[in-house]
C-alpha cells in the first residue's frame, strides 16, 4: 500500500525525487572517498615522512568536505520539497474525496477516523518519506560500496563482513521479531488505559451516585499494570539494541586489527590501507544499522497508508447521474412513490412502501418513534442515501436522475443537532446564500424568535460563533441553524426534529411566524412534541417504516389508534 | 559520513500518536514551550525518582564505567596499532642495529623527516610485528569493549525499571486524584483538557524519563570522558577539537531558533486545518446542500498550502543543523589528520594516537548533537511534567468528617433548612431554601432548560457542598455522614447516560457491587430491558463500545434505569426529559420509571403533565435559582411564574387536543 500510495503521489516531484537520489549516490561516494584519501595521507605521507603530501591531501579532503556540506543542504532542500509536497498532495486528495462521500461513506468511515487519516497518518507518509529519502537511500549505496572498496583494500581481510555481518542482521531481526508484537500489544494497553480515563472524567457523576470509585481504581490498575509490565519488557529488548550492536562493531575493530596486522607483517597490505579498511567496515555496520532503524517506521507508515488507501479507494456511493435531467421548474414538490429503503445488511427494511406528495405552501409533519424511520425519510430527499425501490421525485424529476448541486440547491436543511460552523452570525447565516443583504439576515433572525439575542450579543451580526457553535446555548443554535436555512430561500424545507430545545413559548411563536414566511414553499417538519406539529396541514404517521396514519390531527385523533398514543403519552389521558 | 541516528525520529515518541498533532515528528519539532517553572517542575519530577535513588545511584554508577570502558578502548586500539607500525617499520631497517644507530643511518642517507619520527617510535630494527604484544593488547581492547557493552546494557536495563515504575506510580497518584477532586474541578474544567494531561502529558512524560534523562546522562559522561582522553593523548590536537563544540553549539542554537518558529508555525497549522477538516467533515450534510463544498475545498488548499511551506521551512531549517555539523565534523577530521600526520612525520606524536584521536574526535561530535536534541524532548517533557504536576496541586474536596455516624436503613425522609448555596462567590443563586420531604414523597423540579435544575440534583449528592444551612437524612446532617454513605442512600437516573466499554451485564451490574447474574437479569426485567437484551446475539454478554453506539439512546436509558433498580436506593433523583427518544420506548420508560417509584422518595426533573401535577411539592427554577415552590394548587393560585410556564407549555397543547 506504502509503495502503491508513494508510486501515485510522487510522480509530481520525480525530478526532485532524482535529483536527490543523484546527490545521495554522489554523497555516498564522496563520504567512502573519504578514508581512502586517509590512507593515501598515512601511507605516501605520514609513512614517507611528505609533509607537503600530507598538506595537499588534507586540502583535498577539504575540499570534498566542503562540496559534500553544500551537496547535504541542496538534497535536504529537494527531499523537503518532496515530501512535504506528497503530503499536502494526499492531504488535499484526501479532502476532496471525502467532500463527495454520501452520508454512507461518512458513517461508516467516521469523522473522528476522517480526521486522524487526513493528518496523523499523512504525516506517518511524510516522515518516512523524509527519511527514507534522506538516510534510507543511502544506506544501500554506502553498505555496497563499503564492501566494494572494502574488497579493494583487501580481499581476505573482507571476509570478516561474510562473519560480521550476518550476525548483526540476525540479533537486529530476533530483536524485531519479539519487540514488534510486544509494541503494537504495548500500543492497545495505551489506548485501553486512556479509554478508562477518559470513562473516568466523562463518567464522574455515575461513578460518585454508585460509590463505585474503589471499583474503577481497579480497574486503572490492572490496565496501569498490564501497560507497566508490557512497556517494561519492549524497553529491556530495546536496550539490548546499541549496546550489542555497539559492541559487535567494537569486536569487529579488533578483529580486523589482528588478522590485518598479519597481512601487513607478511607485506601483503601498507598500513594505510588498515585504517581505511577499519573505517570501511564502521561504515558498512552503521549503514545496516541505519537501515533496520528506519525499517522499524515502515510498518506503521504502511498501516497509515492502508488506512489513507482506504479513504481514496472508497467510491462514493452517491454521484451525479452521467446525463443529469433539469427540472424545468422549481416550486418545491416532493413526491415519494412507493418508497422501500433498507440499509445494506439491514434484515428489515427501515421504511416501507411509502406514497405522498408535498405541495408547496403546506406543512407537513412527521411523527413516530426513533427507528421508526423519520430523518431516514428526510435524508433521502436530499439524496443522503438511495431508495432501495421506489422513487423519491423533487419538482417531478427523480431524485437520482437530478445534477446533486441542482438538487442541494432546492432544499433548506435544519438536521437534528444544530452544527454551526467558526466565523461569525453572518457568515453563518450566508452559509446557503452568500449575497444576502444584512437587513435579509435580520429578517430571518426575526422570523427564528433569534433576533433579540443577537442583538445582543457583542457585535451583533459579526459576533463570533464557535466551531459547532458551542459558545451559544442549544436552544440558540437552533434557531440560528433555523435562520440559515430561511436566509437560503430554499423550494424545501426540512426540520428533521429542530425544535426540541426551544421553550413551548418560543416553540409557538417561531412556528407561527414561520408559516408566514414559508407560505410559497414546501415545509416537512419532524417532530417529537405533538405540541410542535398539531396545527400541521398534514400529519404523517410513522410505524416501523410504515405509514400507519395521514390526515390533521383531529382526522387522525379519531382514526388513528398510534396517534391517540402518542398523544396520551405526551399530554397526559385527559388530552386523549 | 553523513550517517548518525535520526534525532527525533526514534528519539521522539514510539508511542505517541493519541492527539490530533501529538507524536514528535522530529525531537526538534515539539512546539516551543515557556520555560518559566522547569527549575521547579525539573525538581519535582526528580523528587518523583526519590524513591528509586539507590538503583539510580547504581546506574550512575554502571553509566559512568561503561563510558570509561568506551572512552579507553580507542587509545588501547591506538596502542595496538603502534605495535603494527613499529613492527613494519623496525621490519624494513636492517636486523641487529639499535634504534639509535638506525636513526643516524638514516640521517645519513638525507632522510631526516623519517629519522625524526623514527626517534618518536618503539622500534627494533630487523624485528616485525610483535604479536605477542599485539595479541595482549588486542585481548585487553576486547575485554575493555565487551564490558563497556554489558555494563552500558546493565544500566539501561535497570534504567528501564526506574522509568516504568516510576512512570507507573504517576499513572496511579494520577487517577487516584481524580476521585479525590471535587465535582467543581470537573464542571470548571473542560473535559478534553484533563484528559489531555493524564493521558497525552503522561505518555510524554514516560518517553522523557524512558529515554531523555538516560541518553543525556550518558551523552554527558562521553563528552567529558572522551575530553580527558583527548587532552591526554595531545592538548594541541584536543584544543582544535574543542573549538568545534562552541561553533557547533553555535550553529544549532542559530538554525533551531529559527526552526524552531517554523516547527510551531507547523503545528499552529496542523491544528488550524485539523479544525477545518473535522469541522466539514461535522457538518458535512450542510456543506454539501448549501453548496459549500468548492468554497470549503478552497479554504482547505489555502490552509494546506500555508501548512506545506511552513512544514517546508521547518524541515529545511532542520535538516541544515545535521549537514552543517557534518561539516564541521568534518573539517575537524581533516584538521587532526593533517595536523597528526605532520606530528607523526615529525616524530612528535604516534601513528596509534592519532588513529586513537581521530576515533575520539568522533565520539565527541556524536553525543554533543545528542544534547542538542534531547534538550528538545527533555524541555518539552517537562512541559508535560508540568501541566501533570500542576493537576496533582489542584485543590481536593474537603475530607468526610470522622464522626462515625453511620445511617442504617434510611427511610427516604429528607429535610432541607435554610440551605444557601452559590457557585461562584458573587452570584447567589440559592438562598433560605426550605424542603420537607416524606418518605415515598415525590418532589417535581420543573422550569425551562437550562435553568439550572441540576443544582438540586448537585446539593442532594453532595457532590458540591451547600454553604451553610443543613440538609438532613432521617435528620441526620448529610455533612456528618461520609459522601459514600449519602450516596449509597441515593439512586439517580440522568438524561446523559453513562456507560462504559464492557458488557451489558456489567454495566447493569455496575448499580450494586457483588450483584449476581440473576439479580441483573431481575433489575432487567424491572426496567424492561430484558426483552431487548434477549434479541441481541450475545445478549447480556453484548460488549458495548465506548459511545455504546449500537444502542439507541431510549435504550441506554432503559438501562441506566435498571442499574438503579439494582441499586435499589430508597431515595432517587430521576429526570424525565425524553427528547429524542421515540414514543413506545418512552412509554417503557415511563412505566419502568413509574415502577422504581413505587415506595421511594423521589425527586424527579418533570416533563410530564401528570408527574408535575401529582408531585407532593414543585420546585420551581429560573436562571439557575429556586423561585417558587409549593404544589401544583397553591402555585396556580399565585399567579407567578409558574404560573406562566404552566400556561405556555401546556395548556395550549391540552386545549388544542381536547
Amino acid at each position: 500500500m506504502l509503495i502503491k500510495l508513494l508510486r501515485t503521489y510522487l510522480r509530481p516531484y520525480t525530478r526532485q525525487v532524482a535529483l536527490v537520489l543523484g546527490l545521495t549516490v554522489i554523497q555516498a561516494v564522496a563520504n567512502l572517498y573519504l578514508p581512502n584519501l586517509n590512507a593515501d595521507l598515512i601511507n605516501n605521507g605520514v609513512v614517507k615522512g611528505d609533509i607537503p603530501y600530507i598538506w595537499r591531501t588534507g586540502e583535498i579532503m577539504l575540499g570534498i568536505t566542503l562540496v559534500l556540506g553544500v551537496i547535504a543542504i541542496v538534497a535536504v532542500y529537494w527531499s523537503s520539497i518532496a515530501s512535504m509536497g506528497v503530503g499536502r498532495d494526499i492531504r488535499a486528495a484526501i479532502f476532496e474525496r471525502v467532500q463527495n462521500f454520501s452520508a454512507r461513506e461518512m458513517n461508516r468511515l467516521g469523522t473522528p477516523s476522517l480526521i486522524t487519516r487526513n493528518t496523523n497518518d499523512v504525516q506517518q507518509i511524510q516522515l518516512v518519506l523524509q527519511v527514507a529519502l534522506t538516510i534510507l537511500a543511502s544506506a544501500p549505496i554506502m553498505a555496497v560500496g563499503g564492501v566494494i572498496m572494502a574488497l579493494r583494500e583487501d580481499v581476505k581481510l573482507s571476509a570478516l563482513l561474510i562473519l560480521i555481518v550476518p550476525l548483526m542482521a540476525v540479533i537486529l531481526g530476533v530483536m524485531l521479531a519479539k519487540a514488534v508484537p510486544l509494541f503494537r500489544s504495548m500500543q492497545v494497553k495505551i489506548d485501553r488505559i486512556n479509554q478508562v480515563l477518559r470513562e473516568q472524567i466523562t463518567g464522574i457523576r455515575v461513578i460518585r451516585a454508585f460509590v463505585r470509585t474503589s471499583y474503577e481504581q481497579q480497574r486503572f490498575e490492572t490496565a496501569n499494570a498490564d501497560l507497566t509490565s508490557t512497556a517494561l519488557r519492549v524497553n529491556r529488548i530495546f536496550v539490548l539494541a546499541m549496546p550489542a550492536l555497539m559492541g559487535i562493531m567494537n569486536l569487529s575493530t579488533v578483529a580486523v586489527l589482528w588478522f590485518g596486522g598479519q597481512l601487513v607483517d607478511s607485506g601483503q597490505m601498507p598500513i594505510g590501507n588498515l585504517t581505511a579498511f577499519l573505517m570501511y567496515i564502521m561504515q558498512i555496520l552503521v549503514a545496516v544499522m541505519m537501515a533496520v532503524a528506519m525499517v522499524i517506521l515502515i510498518p506503521r507508515a504502511e498501516a497509515s497508508a492502508t488506512r489513507i488507501e482506504e479513504v481514496m479507494s472508497t467510491a462514493p456511493s452517491i454521484a451525479d447521474p452521467e446525463q443529469p435531467l433539469d427540472p424545468s421548474s422549481a416550486t418545491g414538490v416532493v413526491e415519494f412513490r412507493g418508497v422501500s429503503f433498507g440499509y445494506p445488511g439491514g434484515e428489515h427494511p427501515v421504511l416501507n412502501d411509502l406514497s405522498f406528495v408535498l405541495r408547496p405552501g403546506e406543512t407537513t409533519a412527521v411523527i413516530g418513534g426513533t427507528g421508526s424511520g423519520k430523518t431516514t425519510l428526510l435524508n433521502l430527499v436530499p439524496r443522503f442515501f438511495d431508495v432501495t425501490t421506489g422513487e423519491v421525485l423533487v419538482d417531478t424529476v427523480d431524485v437520482r436522475r437530478q445534477a446533486l448541486e441542482r438538487l442541494w440547491g432546492t432544499i433548506g436543511l435544519v438536521p437534528q443537532r444544530a452544527y454551526l460552523f467558526s466565523g461569525t452570525v453572518a457568515e453563518n447565516l450566508r452559509f446557503g446564500r452568500e449575497d444576502a443583504t444584512d437587513a435579509e439576515l435580520w429578517h430571518a433572525l426575526e422570523v427564528a424568535q433569534a433576533r433579540d439575542f443577537v442583538a445582543d450579543m457583542p457585535g451583533q451580526l459579526d459576533a463570533p460563533i464557535d466551531q459547532g457553535g458551542t459558545n451559544v446555548s442549544g436552544g440558540q443554535r437552533q434557531r440560528l441553524a433555523i435562520a440559515r436555512a430561511l436566509v437560503k430561500r430554499p423550494a424545501v424545507y426540512l426540520f428533521d426534529d429542530c425544535f426540541s430545545a426551544l421553550d413551548a413559548g418560543t416553540d409557538a411563536r417561531l412556528r407561527a411566524a414561520l408559516e408566514l414566511e414559508t407560505r410559497n414553499a414546501t415545509v416537512v417538519i419532524v417532530a417529537q412534541r405533538v405540541s410542535t406539529i398539531m396545527h400541521a396541514d398534514r400529519i404523517i404517521v410513522l410505524d416501523a417504516g410504515r405509514i400507519v396514519g395521514l390526515g390533521t390531527h383531529a382526522e387522525l385523533m379519531s382514526a388513528c389508534a398510534s396517534y391517540r398514543e402518542i398523544v396520551k403519552s405526551q399530554l397526559g389521558e385527559e388530552a386523549a | 559520513m553523513s550517517i548518525r541516528p535520526p534525532m527525533g525520529g526514534l528519539a521522539g515518541r514510539p508511542m505517541g500518536g493519541r492527539g490530533p498533532v501529538g507524536g514528535g515528528w522530529m525531537g526538534m519539532g515539539q512546539p516551543a514551550q515557556s520555560s518559566t517553572n522547569l527549575g521547579k517542575t525539573l525538581r519535582q519530577l526528580l523528587g518523583r525518582l526519590r524513591p528509586e535513588w539507590h538503583l539510580i545511584t547504581f546506574v550512575v554508577l554502571l553509566g559512568s564505567a561503561s563510558v570509561a570502558f568506551s572512552v579507553i578502548g580507542p587509545k588501547i586500539i591506538g596502542n595496538a596499532t603502534n605495535v603494527i607500525f613499529d613492527g613494519i617499520i623496525g621490519k624494513n631497517l636492517p636486523a641487529g642495529m639499535t634504534k639509535a644507530q638506525a636513526i643516524a643511518l638514516l640521517r645519513a642517507h638525507g632522510q631526516d623527516q623519517i629519522a625524526q619520527m623514527l626517534s618518536g617510535m618503539n622500534v627494533t630494527p630487523g624485528k616485525g610485528i610483535d604479536f605477542a604484544q599485539l595479541g595482549v593488547i588486542l585481548l585487553l581492547a576486547a575485554l575493555v569493549y565487551v564490558l563497556a557493552a554489558v555494563l552500558s546494557w546493565a544500566q539501561g536495563y535497570i534504567m528501564a525499571g526506574v522509568a516504568q515504575r516510576t512512570v507507573y506510580g504517576m499513572r496511579r497518584d494520577v487517577e487516584a486524584k481524580l476521585a479525590r477532586l471535587p465535582l467543581k474541578y470537573f464542571d470548571s474544567h473542560p473535559h478534553g483538557d484533563i484528559l489531555s494531561r493524564v493521558t497525552n502529558d503522561i505518555d510524554n512524560v514516560t518517553t522523557t524519563l524512558q529515554q531523555g534523562l538516560s541518553q543525556l546522562l550518558i551523552a554527558v559522561l562521553t563528552v567529558v570522558g572522551v575530553l580527558g582522553m583527548m587532552f591526554s593523548i595531545s592538548p594541541l590536537l584536543a584544543a582544535i577539537s574543542l573549538i568545534t563544540v562552541p561553533l557547533s553549539i553555535g550553529v544549532t542554537i542559530l538554525v533551531a531558533r529559527r526552526s524552531q518558529g517554523q516547527f510551531a508555525a507547523q503545528w499552529r497549522w496542523t491544528g488550524t486545518l485539523n479544525g477545518h477538516v473535522e469541522e466539514m467533515h461535522t457538518g458535512h450534510a450542510l456543506v454539501q446542500v448549501y453548496g459549500r463544498r468548492r468554497k470549503s475545498l478552497e479554504e482547505f488548499v489555502r490552509q494546506n498550502q500555508t501548512l506545506y511551506e511552513a512544514s517546508f521551512r521547518a524541515q529545511f531549517l532542520s535538516g541544515i543543523i545535521q549537514p552543517a555539523l557534518q561539516f564541521l565534523a568534518n573539517l575537524n577530521y581533516v584538521a587532526i589528520a593533517v595536523l597528526g600526520g605532520y606530528r607523526v612525520a615529525s616524530g612528535t606524536m604516534s601513528l596509534g594516537d592519532v588513529q586513537a584521536f581521530i576515533q575520539y574526535s568522533r565520539q565527541f561530535t556524536m553525543p554533543i548533537t545528542q544534547i542538542a536534541s534531547q534538550m528538545n524532548l527533555l524541555q518539552s517533557g517537562l512541559a508535560s511534567a508540568e501541566r501533570v504536576f500542576e493537576f496533582l496541586a489542584a485543590e481536593e474536596e474537603a475530607p468526610d468528617r470522622a464522626t462515625g455516624l453511620e445511617l442504617t436503613a434510611p427511610s427516604g425522609r429528607v429535610t432541607l433548612e435554610q440551605v444557601q448555596f452559590r457557585y461562584e462567590p458573587d452570584k447567589p443563586l440559592i438562598a433560605d431554601f426550605n424542603l420537607e420531604v416524606r418518605p415515598g414523597q415525590t418532589i417535581a423540579i420543573v422550569g425551562p432548560t437550562g435553568a439550572g435544575k441540576t443544582t438540586i440534583v448537585n446539593l442532594l449528592m453532595r457532590f458540591y457542598d451547600i454553604d451553610s444551612g443543613r440538609i438532613c437524612l432521617d435528620s441526620v446532617d448529610t455533612h456528618d455522614l461520609s459522601r459514600d454513605q449519602v450516596r449509597r442512600v441515593f439512586g439517580m437516573v440522568l438524561q446523559d447516560t453513562w456507560l462504559f466499554a464492557g458488557t451489558i451485564r456489567d454495566n447493569i451490574a455496575y448499580g450494586r457491587e457483588g450483584a449476581t447474574d440473576d439479580d441483573v437479569v431481575a433489575a432487567a426485567r424491572a426496567a424492561y430491558v430484558d426483552p431487548f437484551v434477549r434479541t441481541l446475539p450475545d445478549g447480556y454478554g453484548t460488549v458495548l463500545d465506548e459511545d455504546a453506539s449500537g444502542l439507541s439512546s431510549g435504550q441506554r436509558q432503559l438501562l441506566t434505569i435498571a442499574r438503579a433498580f439494582l441499586a435499589d436506593p430508597s431515595i432517587l433523583i430521576l429526570d424525565e426529559a425524553t427528547s429524542s427518544v421515540d414514543t413506545r420506548t418512552e412509554v417503557l420508560i415511563q412505566a419502568a420509571m413509574a415502577r422504581l417509584r413505587q415506595g421511594r422518595t423521589s425527586f424527579v426533573i418533570a416533563h410530564r403533565l401528570s408527574t408535575i401535577r401529582n408531585a407532593d411539592s414543585i420546585v420551581v427554577m429560573d436562571a439557575g435559582r429556586i423561585v417558587e415552590q409549593g404544589s401544583h394548587a397553591e402555585l396556580l393560585v399565585r399567579h407567578g411564574f409558574y404560573y406562566e410556564l404552566y400556561n405556555s407549555q401546556f395548556t395550549e397543547a391540552f386545549a388544542a387536543a381536547s
